[in-house]
């Protein structure tokens, strides 16, 4: 009974065909209406949302990582983000470590045009690239400081701002500790990586893992075995940035190097 | 029951109407969908979603591009998707005629990716774009659609290395032989009785480089009729190594 349950119930078709078939007795009708939450099924039929059933979060592999900043490009013109520097939903930093001296980090136009020549002078430890987003925190420091409820986490993981309530107190971008926040000059208010919330709750991938040509980031959801973050996780050794302020993030980072801030 | 004393139920009132009066303030100016699930508007979710799109997603080229999507699926770009180099494409899918996505072939595109920089992980290919065929558009000698090396035609040159070992590094080195020399049948097992014909005017370098010629269309150009009609233009520049001159 089991075996022949999940056969039908796994294509869509076949699970509408079974519930209709359900209705023609009473007895069947008795167990549908008994074994499953109906309203769950219609609302899936209908192809609404439901955010209980996701929880969204991302990988980026800086060993990937070849800087050429599409994604901050595509960022930029998916979400219509100004695109005059300084302000980015995501951005590439390239950290450049020398034998002696401080590390050096910089991010021009958040590498979209490109990064200048390093100083030949410079003697090159390492050097890499590392994509900085926003981190959908589970214990969001800009959620906890907003003074009237404009940022929020949704039931699905994402951290979202409400730009008609947002009253561009600028606490949230203070308080963000990655600097994943900026004040749009147009609006005035707050505005941040939202995981393409528009385009993920459609089924689509954020514009940002979209266009990255050598899958340095990864999209997925916690806790599914179909996602593709759990062969991201279980092949890497994965890494959050401040972990020690215990905002929990949802951006997992593979080979996270130890001067990355 | 006491009686309420006198001095006291003036101050009622004025909780009374403080009270209310923020009760109804705050029925004008809190949102109907506040606090449902949490502390925020729910409609805010629902207006988050609705936003406009405007990349398609890989799938979306596959319907009406399929002979690309397969050749480049197999190719060395293949994690490369569509939207990367031609940009966002969601009108185009919704107005194909009306939006045409933009297609790079300007030689700064591609060092985006493949310009040497010592930060990128090693055994990407890459490459200096200063000294790299200056002046020549990538996609002469790589299709980027399965960009493997350009390969050289090498069949002449057991007999004439001389010539093809300086073509080679010109930009003339993915062109075959007899693109501008035509080869008698039996040249390579008699060369002496069976000729290799060189051309004989300008029209062979005009099928590219002319001004509106269709050649090849990222060859730089000229005006044949203003550029010179009393010479030849191998008296000038050297058909095997033209930058040279």
């Amino acid at each position: 009974m089991k075996k022949t349950n999940t056969k039908l119930i796994r294509p869509e078709i076949e699970r509408r065909a079974f519930l209709k078939n359900c209705s023609k007795t009473f007895p069947s009708l008795l167990f549908l209406v008994a074994s499953f939450d109906v309203q769950n099924i219609l609302a899936n039929e209908n192809g609404s949302y439901d955010p209980t059933q996701h929880n969204y979060a991302m990988g980026v592999n800086i060993k990937k990582c070849i800087g050429c900043a599409r994604c901050a490009d595509a960022c930029k013109s998916e979400n219509k983000v100004p695109r005059e520097p300084h302000f980015f939903r995501t951005w590439i930093e390239r950290y450049v470590i020398p034998e002696d001296g401080e590390p050096i980090v910089d991010s021009p136009n958040g590498g979209i045009d490109g990064f200048p020549e390093i100083s030949e002078k410079l003697h090159i430890e390492r050097t890499f690239f590392v994509p900085k987003l926003c981190n959908h925190c589970v214990n969001a420091p800009c959620v906890q400081v907003c003074p009237v409820g404009a940022t929020f986490a949704t039931k699905d993981g994402v951290v979202l701002v409400d730009p008609k309530w947002c009253v561009g107190c600028r606490y949230c971008i203070q308080a963000c500790p990655y600097g994943a926040r900026y004040l749009h000059p147009e609006t005035e208010v707050a505005d941040k990586c939202t995981f393409c919330y528009h385009r993920i709750t459609d089924g689509k991938l954020p514009a940002c893992v979209e266009v990255c040509p050598t899958q340095t980031r990864i999209f997925g959801e916690r806790g599914k075995k179909s996602s593709p973050l759990r062969r991201f996780f279980k092949f890497n050794e994965i890494h959050t940035l401040k972990p020690g302020l215990n905002t929990k993030p949802k951006v997992y980072y593979a080979g996270l190097d130890g001067e990355v801030i | 029951m006491s009686k309420i004393p006198q001095q006291v139920i003036p101050i009622i009132i004025i909780l009374m109407v403080v009270v209310g009066a923020f009760i109804a303030a705050r029925n004008i100016f809190v949102p109907e969908s506040f606090g449902e699930q949490g502390h925020f508007r729910t409609e805010a979710i629902q207006e988050n979603m609705d936003l406009e799109q405007v990349y398609a997603g890989a799938d979306a080229c596959y319907d009406c591009h399929d002979d690309i999507v397969e050749t480049k699926s197999g190719s060395y770009h293949k994690g490369v998707a569509c939207e990367v180099c031609h940009g966002p494409a969601l009108q185009h899918i919704d107005a194909p005629d009306e939006f045409t996505p933009r297609a790079p072939r300007e030689r700064g595109y591609c060092p985006l990716c493949h310009g040497y920089n010592p930060s990128r992980p090693s055994g990407f290919p890459q490459i200096i774009a200063e000294r790299h065929n200056p002046g020549k558009a990538c996609m002469s000698c790589h299709n980027p659609h399965n960009p493997l090396l350009p390969h050289a035609p090498e069949e002449c040159a057991a007999c004439h290395r001389d010539i093809a070992s300086v073509k080679i590094l010109s930009h003339h080195a993915t062109l075959p032989c007899t693109q501008c020399h035509t080869i008698e049948k039996g040249h390579k097992s008699s060369p002496k009785f069976t000729k290799a014909h060189k051309p004989t005017d300008n029209s062979t370098c005009e099928y590219c480089h002319n001004k509106g010629s269709n050649g090849n269309k990222l060859a730089p150009k000229i005006n044949a009729e203003e550029h010179s009609d009393r010479y030849l233009c191998w008296d000038c520049h050297y058909p095997h190594y033209p930058e040279a001159y």
